[in-house]
Protein backbone atom coordinates (compact mmCIF):
# COMPACT_ATOMS: atom_id res chain seq x y z
CA UNK A 1 0.00 0.00 0.00
CA UNK A 2 1.33 3.52 -0.80
CA UNK A 3 0.07 6.86 0.83
CA UNK A 4 0.64 8.47 -2.37
CA UNK A 5 -2.23 10.87 -2.91
CA UNK A 6 -4.62 9.27 -0.34
CA UNK A 7 -4.27 12.20 2.22
CA UNK A 8 -4.30 16.05 2.04
CA UNK A 9 -3.25 18.80 4.72
CA UNK A 10 -6.09 21.21 4.82
CA UNK A 11 -5.17 22.85 8.18
CA UNK A 12 -1.92 24.80 9.46
CA UNK A 13 -1.22 26.78 12.30
CA UNK A 14 1.72 28.13 13.83
CA UNK A 15 0.63 29.48 17.38
CA UNK A 16 2.26 33.05 17.34
CA UNK A 17 3.42 33.24 20.47
CA UNK A 18 7.40 32.70 21.49
CA UNK A 19 7.27 33.51 25.56
CA UNK A 20 3.84 31.91 27.72
CA UNK A 21 4.71 32.10 31.20
CA UNK A 22 1.28 32.61 31.64
CA UNK A 23 -0.23 29.77 29.58
CA UNK A 24 -0.33 25.90 30.18
CA UNK A 25 1.17 23.41 27.81
CA UNK A 26 -2.27 21.81 27.16
CA UNK A 27 -3.86 25.39 26.47
CA UNK A 28 -1.12 25.59 23.87
CA UNK A 29 -1.87 22.66 22.47
CA UNK A 30 -5.48 23.30 22.27
CA UNK A 31 -5.32 26.84 21.02
CA UNK A 32 -2.70 25.35 18.50
CA UNK A 33 -6.01 22.67 17.47
CA UNK A 34 -8.26 25.67 17.55
CA UNK A 35 -6.15 27.65 14.88
CA UNK A 36 -5.46 24.74 12.81
CA UNK A 37 -8.91 23.81 12.85
CA UNK A 38 -10.10 27.14 11.92
CA UNK A 39 -7.87 26.92 8.71
CA UNK A 40 -9.18 24.32 7.79
CA UNK A 41 -12.74 25.22 7.82
CA UNK A 42 -13.55 22.23 10.18
CA UNK A 43 -13.90 22.23 14.45
CA UNK A 44 -13.14 19.63 17.28
CA UNK A 45 -15.89 17.25 16.66
CA UNK A 46 -14.81 16.95 13.29
CA UNK A 47 -11.64 15.54 14.75
CA UNK A 48 -11.72 11.38 14.48
CA UNK A 49 -7.82 10.99 15.05
CA UNK A 50 -5.08 12.38 17.42
CA UNK A 51 -1.73 12.20 16.65
CA UNK A 52 0.87 13.83 19.49
CA UNK A 53 4.31 13.15 21.22
CA UNK A 54 6.09 13.41 24.46
CA UNK A 55 5.62 17.17 24.58
CA UNK A 56 1.77 16.46 25.37
CA UNK A 57 1.61 16.79 29.06
CA UNK A 58 0.24 14.25 31.18
CA UNK A 59 -0.72 11.02 30.12
CA UNK A 60 0.06 12.64 26.11
CA UNK A 61 -2.74 11.68 23.98
CA UNK A 62 -5.12 10.48 27.21
CA UNK A 63 -4.41 13.82 28.97
CA UNK A 64 -5.18 16.00 25.54
CA UNK A 65 -7.86 13.81 23.93
CA UNK A 66 -9.97 14.42 27.63
CA UNK A 67 -8.62 18.13 27.73
CA UNK A 68 -10.11 18.89 23.99
CA UNK A 69 -12.40 16.83 24.28
CA UNK A 70 -12.45 14.70 21.43
CA UNK A 71 -14.27 11.63 20.44
CA UNK A 72 -12.09 9.26 18.55
CA UNK A 73 -11.93 6.28 16.24
CA UNK A 74 -8.38 6.43 15.97
CA UNK A 75 -5.07 7.57 18.36
CA UNK A 76 -0.83 7.38 17.51
CA UNK A 77 1.83 8.57 19.91
CA UNK A 78 4.74 7.95 18.02
CA UNK A 79 7.61 9.44 19.26
CA UNK A 80 10.55 9.92 17.12
CA UNK A 81 11.96 13.30 18.69
CA UNK A 82 11.47 16.57 17.05
CA UNK A 83 10.78 14.81 13.51
CA UNK A 84 7.26 13.20 15.55
CA UNK A 85 5.21 15.27 13.65
CA UNK A 86 6.67 14.87 10.17
CA UNK A 87 6.25 11.32 10.84
CA UNK A 88 2.93 11.61 11.70
CA UNK A 89 1.39 13.16 9.09
CA UNK A 90 2.94 9.73 7.31
CA UNK A 91 1.37 7.78 9.80
CA UNK A 92 -2.24 9.88 9.36
CA UNK A 93 -1.92 9.13 5.70
CA UNK A 94 -1.39 5.71 6.66
CA UNK A 95 -4.29 5.88 8.95
CA UNK A 96 -6.71 7.42 6.22
CA UNK A 97 -5.94 5.40 3.73
CA UNK A 98 -6.35 2.27 6.02
CA UNK A 99 -10.00 3.55 7.64
CA UNK A 100 -9.30 4.51 10.42
CA UNK A 101 -9.79 7.85 10.51
CA UNK A 102 -11.30 10.98 8.37
CA UNK A 103 -10.21 13.79 10.00
CA UNK A 104 -6.58 13.49 11.90
CA UNK A 105 -5.31 15.90 14.09
CA UNK A 106 -1.74 16.57 14.73
CA UNK A 107 -0.81 18.88 17.63
CA UNK A 108 2.94 20.26 19.35
CA UNK A 109 3.26 22.60 22.03
CA UNK A 110 6.04 24.10 24.74
CA UNK A 111 7.27 26.17 26.93
CA UNK A 112 10.70 25.25 26.86
CA UNK A 113 12.09 29.32 27.07
CA UNK A 114 9.86 30.15 30.04
CA UNK A 115 10.92 26.70 31.79
CA UNK A 116 14.75 27.72 30.75
CA UNK A 117 14.78 23.99 28.38
CA UNK A 118 18.24 25.53 26.10
CA UNK A 119 20.50 22.89 24.37
CA UNK A 120 23.61 23.45 27.34
CA UNK A 121 21.02 21.99 30.06
CA UNK A 122 21.27 17.97 30.92
CA UNK A 123 18.55 16.44 29.67
CA UNK A 124 16.91 14.08 32.52
CA UNK A 125 14.75 11.59 31.03
CA UNK A 126 14.88 9.64 34.12
CA UNK A 127 15.78 5.88 35.50
CA UNK A 128 15.90 3.00 33.29
CA UNK A 129 17.60 4.21 30.34
CA UNK A 130 19.84 1.48 29.25
CA UNK A 131 22.53 3.99 27.57
CA UNK A 132 22.61 6.67 30.26
CA UNK A 133 25.11 5.38 32.68
CA UNK A 134 27.75 5.47 29.76
CA UNK A 135 27.16 8.55 28.19
CA UNK A 136 24.86 11.26 31.26
CA UNK A 137 28.41 11.42 33.15
CA UNK A 138 30.59 12.50 30.52
CA UNK A 139 28.66 15.71 30.39
CA UNK A 140 26.14 15.29 27.39
CA UNK A 141 24.01 17.70 26.51
CA UNK A 142 22.28 18.70 23.13
CA UNK A 143 24.48 21.20 21.58
CA UNK A 144 27.21 18.81 21.88
CA UNK A 145 25.86 15.99 20.05
CA UNK A 146 25.58 17.77 17.43
CA UNK A 147 29.24 19.42 17.91
CA UNK A 148 30.32 15.90 17.48
CA UNK A 149 29.06 15.41 14.02
CA UNK A 150 30.24 18.81 12.76
CA UNK A 151 33.82 18.62 14.41
CA UNK A 152 33.70 15.05 12.39
CA UNK A 153 32.55 16.51 9.07
CA UNK A 154 35.25 18.74 9.22
CA UNK A 155 38.00 16.09 9.60
CA UNK A 156 36.91 13.88 7.36
CA UNK A 157 35.60 16.52 4.32
CA UNK A 158 37.21 19.68 5.18
CA UNK A 159 33.85 21.60 6.04
CA UNK A 160 34.29 24.76 7.53
CA UNK A 161 32.88 27.20 10.13
CA UNK A 162 31.84 30.07 7.43
CA UNK A 163 30.29 27.05 5.22
CA UNK A 164 27.76 26.34 8.05
CA UNK A 165 27.31 29.99 9.00
CA UNK A 166 25.72 30.27 5.53
CA UNK A 167 22.83 28.17 6.77
CA UNK A 168 22.13 30.87 9.67
CA UNK A 169 22.80 33.66 7.47
CA UNK A 170 20.01 31.88 4.73
CA UNK A 171 17.67 31.65 8.26
CA UNK A 172 18.16 35.35 8.83
CA UNK A 173 17.76 36.75 5.67
CA UNK A 174 14.20 35.20 5.60
CA UNK A 175 13.50 36.03 9.11
CA UNK A 176 13.24 39.60 9.06
CA UNK A 177 10.13 38.93 7.12
CA UNK A 178 8.10 37.12 9.86
CA UNK A 179 6.63 39.28 12.31
CA UNK A 180 6.37 36.63 15.13
CA UNK A 181 10.35 35.78 14.37
CA UNK A 182 12.26 35.01 17.81
CA UNK A 183 15.32 36.82 15.85
CA UNK A 184 14.51 38.89 12.69
CA UNK A 185 18.36 40.28 12.57
CA UNK A 186 19.96 39.62 9.82
CA UNK A 187 23.24 38.25 10.11
CA UNK A 188 26.85 37.75 8.11
CA UNK A 189 29.05 35.21 8.32
CA UNK A 190 31.55 36.83 10.28
CA UNK A 191 28.46 37.45 12.65
CA UNK A 192 28.03 33.88 13.40
CA UNK A 193 31.79 32.77 13.18
CA UNK A 194 32.50 35.62 15.86
CA UNK A 195 29.69 34.53 18.26
CA UNK A 196 30.42 32.92 21.47
CA UNK A 197 31.49 28.97 21.22
CA UNK A 198 29.09 26.94 22.50
CA UNK A 199 30.85 23.58 22.28
CA UNK A 200 33.45 23.33 19.22
CA UNK A 201 32.96 23.87 16.30
CA UNK A 202 28.94 25.27 17.18
CA UNK A 203 29.05 28.81 17.60
CA UNK A 204 26.18 30.37 19.77
CA UNK A 205 24.32 31.58 16.09
CA UNK A 206 24.65 28.00 14.84
CA UNK A 207 22.26 26.84 17.27
CA UNK A 208 18.71 27.47 16.69
CA UNK A 209 16.49 29.65 19.28
CA UNK A 210 14.71 28.31 22.35
CA UNK A 211 11.07 29.15 22.12
CA UNK A 212 7.31 28.84 23.77
CA UNK A 213 4.78 27.94 21.54
CA UNK A 214 3.00 25.23 19.44
CA UNK A 215 1.69 24.59 16.02
CA UNK A 216 -1.14 21.96 14.67
CA UNK A 217 -2.19 20.30 11.46
CA UNK A 218 -5.06 19.03 10.38
CA UNK A 219 -4.77 15.89 7.71
CA UNK A 220 -7.86 14.51 5.56
CA UNK A 221 -9.00 12.11 2.76
CA UNK A 222 -8.73 13.94 -0.61
CA UNK A 223 -12.54 14.11 -1.05
CA UNK A 224 -13.48 15.41 1.91
CA UNK A 225 -10.17 18.30 1.21
CA UNK A 226 -12.09 19.03 -2.34
CA UNK A 227 -14.97 20.46 -0.17
CA UNK A 228 -12.66 22.75 1.84
CA UNK A 229 -11.88 25.84 1.01
CA UNK A 230 -8.02 25.40 1.22
CA UNK A 231 -5.56 25.23 -1.79
CA UNK A 232 -4.93 21.24 -1.76
CA UNK A 233 -2.00 20.26 -0.18
CA UNK A 234 -1.52 16.15 -0.94
CA UNK A 235 1.12 14.08 0.37
CA UNK A 236 2.82 12.42 -1.77
CA UNK A 237 5.38 10.08 -0.81
CA UNK A 238 6.96 9.45 3.15
CA UNK A 239 9.66 7.99 4.91
CA UNK A 240 10.88 7.36 8.53
CA UNK A 241 13.89 5.67 9.94
CA UNK A 242 15.81 5.37 13.34
CA UNK A 243 19.40 5.91 13.45
CA UNK A 244 21.77 4.93 17.33
CA UNK A 245 25.33 3.78 17.39
CA UNK A 246 24.83 0.15 15.81
CA UNK A 247 26.69 -1.16 18.82
CA UNK A 248 29.55 0.57 18.99
CA UNK A 249 30.66 1.10 15.07
CA UNK A 250 30.08 4.37 15.07
CA UNK A 251 29.87 6.37 12.14
CA UNK A 252 28.78 9.91 12.18
CA UNK A 253 28.93 10.95 8.44
CA UNK A 254 25.65 10.43 8.05
CA UNK A 255 22.17 10.49 9.67
CA UNK A 256 19.19 8.58 9.57
CA UNK A 257 17.35 10.87 6.64
CA UNK A 258 19.80 8.88 4.51
CA UNK A 259 17.58 6.30 4.71
CA UNK A 260 14.23 8.09 5.42
CA UNK A 261 14.74 10.34 2.47
CA UNK A 262 15.48 7.90 -0.44
CA UNK A 263 11.94 5.63 1.00
CA UNK A 264 9.76 8.91 0.67
CA UNK A 265 11.38 10.08 -2.75
CA UNK A 266 10.92 6.75 -4.01
CA UNK A 267 6.86 6.48 -3.19
CA UNK A 268 6.89 9.94 -4.66
CA UNK A 269 8.21 9.34 -7.53
CA UNK A 270 10.41 12.67 -7.09
CA UNK A 271 13.65 13.31 -7.09
CA UNK A 272 15.71 15.81 -5.00
CA UNK A 273 16.49 18.06 -7.84
CA UNK A 274 12.51 18.05 -8.71
CA UNK A 275 11.73 19.89 -4.83
CA UNK A 276 10.93 23.67 -5.05
CA UNK A 277 11.26 24.04 -1.43
CA UNK A 278 12.88 22.72 1.22
CA UNK A 279 11.72 22.65 4.83
CA UNK A 280 14.88 21.05 6.63
CA UNK A 281 15.02 20.77 10.65
CA UNK A 282 17.57 23.02 11.78
CA UNK A 283 18.04 22.76 15.58
CA UNK A 284 22.10 23.55 14.43
CA UNK A 285 23.69 24.71 11.07
CA UNK A 286 25.15 21.09 10.84
CA UNK A 287 22.08 19.19 11.25
CA UNK A 288 20.80 21.27 7.90
CA UNK A 289 24.21 20.25 6.05
CA UNK A 290 23.72 16.81 7.11
CA UNK A 291 20.45 16.44 6.24
CA UNK A 292 20.54 18.34 2.62
CA UNK A 293 23.83 15.50 1.60
CA UNK A 294 21.70 12.80 3.33
CA UNK A 295 18.61 13.30 1.17
CA UNK A 296 20.53 13.39 -1.91
CA UNK A 297 20.41 17.52 -2.77
CA UNK A 298 24.31 16.94 -2.81
CA UNK A 299 27.13 14.48 -2.47
CA UNK A 300 28.01 13.32 0.60
CA UNK A 301 30.64 15.58 1.59
CA UNK A 302 30.00 18.62 -0.33
CA UNK A 303 27.22 20.29 1.75
CA UNK A 304 29.67 22.93 2.65
CA UNK A 305 30.12 24.14 -0.35
CA UNK A 306 26.53 23.35 -1.22
CA UNK A 307 25.25 25.64 1.88
CA UNK A 308 27.60 28.48 0.54
CA UNK A 309 26.91 32.06 -0.93
CA UNK A 310 23.16 31.80 -0.54
CA UNK A 311 22.41 29.06 -1.90
CA UNK A 312 19.59 28.56 0.55
CA UNK A 313 18.35 31.88 0.30
CA UNK A 314 14.74 32.39 -1.30
CA UNK A 315 15.03 34.33 -4.47
CA UNK A 316 18.67 33.76 -4.87
CA UNK A 317 19.74 30.47 -4.48
CA UNK A 318 18.77 27.15 -5.78
CA UNK A 319 17.14 25.42 -3.15
CA UNK A 320 15.07 27.95 -0.99
CA UNK A 321 15.18 26.76 2.81
CA UNK A 322 13.03 27.59 5.90
CA UNK A 323 11.41 30.48 4.54
CA UNK A 324 9.93 31.21 8.12
CA UNK A 325 13.57 31.83 9.33
CA UNK A 326 12.83 28.32 10.67
CA UNK A 327 14.22 26.94 14.38
CA UNK A 328 17.91 28.74 13.93
CA UNK A 329 15.86 32.06 13.84
CA UNK A 330 11.81 31.97 13.89
CA UNK A 331 10.42 29.85 16.19
CA UNK A 332 11.58 25.64 18.20
CA UNK A 333 8.52 25.06 20.57
CA UNK A 334 9.41 22.40 22.73
CA UNK A 335 12.79 22.50 21.66
CA UNK A 336 11.07 20.12 18.68
CA UNK A 337 11.35 21.58 15.15
CA UNK A 338 9.20 19.06 13.28
CA UNK A 339 5.83 21.00 13.00
CA UNK A 340 7.12 24.05 12.11
CA UNK A 341 8.79 22.69 9.18
CA UNK A 342 5.48 20.81 7.82
CA UNK A 343 3.51 24.48 8.49
CA UNK A 344 5.91 26.25 6.02
CA UNK A 345 5.86 23.98 3.52
CA UNK A 346 2.02 24.10 3.50
CA UNK A 347 2.43 27.76 3.30
CA UNK A 348 5.21 27.80 0.14
CA UNK A 349 2.76 25.00 -1.76
CA UNK A 350 -0.30 27.49 -0.83
CA UNK A 351 1.42 30.46 -1.90
CA UNK A 352 0.72 32.24 1.47
CA UNK A 353 4.15 32.28 2.89
CA UNK A 354 5.71 36.19 2.68
CA UNK A 355 5.99 37.37 -0.50
CA UNK A 356 9.67 38.38 -0.22
CA UNK A 357 10.21 34.78 0.22
CA UNK A 358 7.48 32.70 -1.11
CA UNK A 359 8.94 30.33 -3.91
CA UNK A 360 7.43 31.04 -7.68
CA UNK A 361 5.06 28.27 -8.57
CA UNK A 362 5.66 26.41 -5.63
CA UNK A 363 4.36 22.60 -6.45
CA UNK A 364 6.64 20.18 -4.56
CA UNK A 365 7.91 20.57 -1.42
CA UNK A 366 10.07 18.34 1.71
CA UNK A 367 9.94 18.59 5.07
CA UNK A 368 12.50 16.90 6.63
CA UNK A 369 13.62 16.59 10.46
CA UNK A 370 16.15 14.93 12.94
CA UNK A 371 14.63 14.20 16.35
CA UNK A 372 16.64 13.16 19.39
CA UNK A 373 20.45 13.52 19.13
CA UNK A 374 22.33 13.57 16.05
CA UNK A 375 25.91 12.53 17.60
CA UNK A 376 23.95 9.61 19.53
CA UNK A 377 20.51 8.23 18.91
CA UNK A 378 18.19 10.04 16.45
CA UNK A 379 14.64 9.62 14.57
CA UNK A 380 14.35 11.16 10.75
CA UNK A 381 10.67 11.63 9.08
CA UNK A 382 10.93 12.99 5.10
CA UNK A 383 7.39 13.90 4.08
CA UNK A 384 6.91 15.01 -0.11
CA UNK A 385 4.28 16.97 -0.09
CA UNK A 386 2.68 18.75 -3.65
CA UNK A 387 0.41 21.42 -4.58
CA UNK A 388 -2.46 19.74 -6.58
CA UNK B 1 45.33 31.03 26.03
CA UNK B 2 45.29 27.40 26.57
CA UNK B 3 42.16 25.38 27.77
CA UNK B 4 43.63 23.59 30.66
CA UNK B 5 41.47 20.61 32.15
CA UNK B 6 40.00 21.30 35.04
CA UNK B 7 37.97 18.40 37.42
CA UNK B 8 34.81 18.75 37.23
CA UNK B 9 31.65 17.31 39.31
CA UNK B 10 30.75 14.37 37.02
CA UNK B 11 27.19 13.03 37.62
CA UNK B 12 27.17 9.15 39.19
CA UNK B 13 26.42 6.67 36.92
CA UNK B 14 23.04 4.67 37.34
CA UNK B 15 24.47 1.09 37.89
CA UNK B 16 22.08 -1.15 36.18
CA UNK B 17 22.51 -5.02 37.30
CA UNK B 18 22.98 -5.63 33.76
CA UNK B 19 26.46 -3.76 33.88
CA UNK B 20 27.04 -3.78 37.63
CA UNK B 21 30.52 -6.47 36.70
CA UNK B 22 31.62 -2.96 34.89
CA UNK B 23 31.67 -0.76 37.61
CA UNK B 24 33.19 -3.36 39.71
CA UNK B 25 35.84 -3.63 37.35
CA UNK B 26 35.94 0.34 37.38
CA UNK B 27 36.87 0.49 40.50
CA UNK B 28 40.16 -1.34 40.41
CA UNK B 29 40.68 0.75 37.21
CA UNK B 30 39.92 -1.89 34.78
CA UNK B 31 37.73 -1.26 31.45
CA UNK B 32 35.42 -4.21 30.42
CA UNK B 33 34.09 -4.85 27.60
CA UNK B 34 30.95 -7.04 26.14
CA UNK B 35 32.10 -9.70 23.65
CA UNK B 36 29.45 -12.06 21.96
CA UNK B 37 30.47 -16.04 22.05
CA UNK B 38 28.63 -16.47 19.19
CA UNK B 39 29.72 -13.98 16.57
CA UNK B 40 32.72 -13.17 18.08
CA UNK B 41 31.98 -9.09 18.11
CA UNK B 42 32.52 -6.96 20.33
CA UNK B 43 29.52 -4.46 21.04
CA UNK B 44 29.14 -1.01 23.26
CA UNK B 45 27.49 0.16 25.49
CA UNK B 46 27.54 -3.40 27.03
CA UNK B 47 24.40 -5.61 27.13
CA UNK B 48 23.07 -8.45 27.85
CA UNK B 49 21.85 -9.63 24.45
CA UNK B 50 24.46 -9.03 21.34
CA UNK B 51 23.28 -6.26 19.25
CA UNK B 52 24.69 -7.64 16.34
CA UNK B 53 23.29 -11.03 16.28
CA UNK B 54 20.80 -11.61 19.29
CA UNK B 55 22.73 -14.01 21.03
CA UNK B 56 22.33 -14.20 24.63
CA UNK B 57 25.79 -15.83 25.42
CA UNK B 58 27.87 -12.20 25.84
CA UNK B 59 30.69 -12.00 28.07
CA UNK B 60 32.59 -9.59 29.94
CA UNK B 61 36.57 -9.75 28.70
CA UNK B 62 39.42 -6.77 29.30
CA UNK B 63 39.73 -4.16 27.07
CA UNK B 64 43.76 -2.49 26.72
CA UNK B 65 42.52 1.16 27.58
CA UNK B 66 44.28 2.09 24.39
CA UNK B 67 42.39 4.08 22.02
CA UNK B 68 41.80 7.04 19.37
CA UNK B 69 39.90 9.93 18.95
CA UNK B 70 37.21 9.44 16.58
CA UNK B 71 35.20 12.73 17.57
CA UNK B 72 35.91 15.69 20.04
CA UNK B 73 34.22 18.76 21.03
CA UNK B 74 34.89 20.89 23.63
CA UNK B 75 31.86 22.24 25.28
CA UNK B 76 32.65 25.82 26.88
CA UNK B 77 29.14 27.08 27.91
CA UNK B 78 27.47 24.29 29.66
CA UNK B 79 28.10 24.00 33.48
CA UNK B 80 31.27 26.20 35.16
CA UNK B 81 34.19 24.61 33.40
CA UNK B 82 34.91 23.46 29.53
CA UNK B 83 35.33 19.90 28.99
CA UNK B 84 36.18 17.68 25.96
CA UNK B 85 33.45 15.49 25.43
CA UNK B 86 34.39 12.80 22.30
CA UNK B 87 34.53 9.76 20.87
CA UNK B 88 37.31 7.23 20.97
CA UNK B 89 37.51 4.21 19.16
CA UNK B 90 39.03 1.60 21.49
CA UNK B 91 41.96 -0.98 20.37
CA UNK B 92 39.16 -3.56 20.32
CA UNK B 93 36.98 -1.78 17.85
CA UNK B 94 34.30 -0.36 19.17
CA UNK B 95 33.23 3.21 19.72
CA UNK B 96 32.69 4.57 22.97
CA UNK B 97 31.45 7.96 24.48
CA UNK B 98 34.10 9.57 26.79
CA UNK B 99 35.97 12.96 28.06
CA UNK B 100 39.41 13.61 27.20
CA UNK B 101 41.24 14.72 30.36
CA UNK B 102 44.78 16.45 31.92
CA UNK B 103 45.87 17.97 28.97
CA UNK B 104 45.19 21.43 27.06
CA UNK B 105 42.15 20.92 25.71
CA UNK B 106 41.88 22.85 22.71
CA UNK B 107 45.30 20.84 21.28
CA UNK B 108 43.05 17.82 20.80
CA UNK B 109 42.76 16.75 17.68
CA UNK B 110 40.79 13.83 15.66
CA UNK B 111 43.21 10.78 15.42
CA UNK B 112 45.53 10.98 18.53
CA UNK B 113 46.03 8.50 20.67
CA UNK B 114 44.74 8.25 23.90
CA UNK B 115 44.51 5.68 26.67
CA UNK B 116 42.06 5.18 29.67
CA UNK B 117 42.08 7.07 32.63
CA UNK B 118 39.34 6.51 35.16
CA UNK B 119 37.96 9.79 37.43
CA UNK B 120 35.43 9.32 40.31
CA UNK B 121 32.26 10.15 40.04
CA UNK B 122 29.78 12.48 42.41
CA UNK B 123 28.77 9.59 45.51
CA UNK B 124 28.57 6.73 42.34
CA UNK B 125 31.99 4.55 40.79
CA UNK B 126 34.60 5.57 38.21
CA UNK B 127 34.06 6.14 35.30
CA UNK B 128 36.38 5.85 32.56
CA UNK B 129 37.85 8.94 30.63
CA UNK B 130 40.83 9.02 28.73
CA UNK B 131 43.84 10.94 28.71
CA UNK B 132 46.46 11.59 25.73
CA UNK B 133 49.47 9.35 25.42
Amino acid sequence: MTIRGKACIVGAYEHPTRKAPDKTVAQLHAESARGALADAGLSLKDVDGYFCASDAPGLGALSMVDYLGLNLRHVDTTETGGSSYIVHVSHAAQAIAAGKCNIALITLAGRTRSEAQGGTVPRNWGPNIPDSPFEAPFGTVTVNSYALVAARHMHEFGTTSEQLAWIKVAASTHAQYNKNAMLRDVYTVEDVVNSPMISDPLHRLDCCVVTDGGGALIVTRPEIARELKRPLVTVRGAGEAIKGQDGGRIDLSYTAAARSGPIAFEEAGVKPGDIDYASIYDSFTITVLMQLEDLGFCEKGKGGRFVADGNLIAGQGKLPFNTDGGGLCNNHPANRGGMTKVIEAVRQLRGEAHPAVQVKDCRLAVAQGIGGLMGARHGSGTLILERS
Amino acid sequence: MPTMHQDRTITAPMVYPDSAPFWEAAKESRLLIKRCRDCSQFHWYPRTICPHCGSDATEWVAASGRATIYSVSVTRRAGPQAYAIAYVTLEEGVTMMTNIIDCDLDTLRIGDAVTVAFRDSDGGPPVPMFRPV
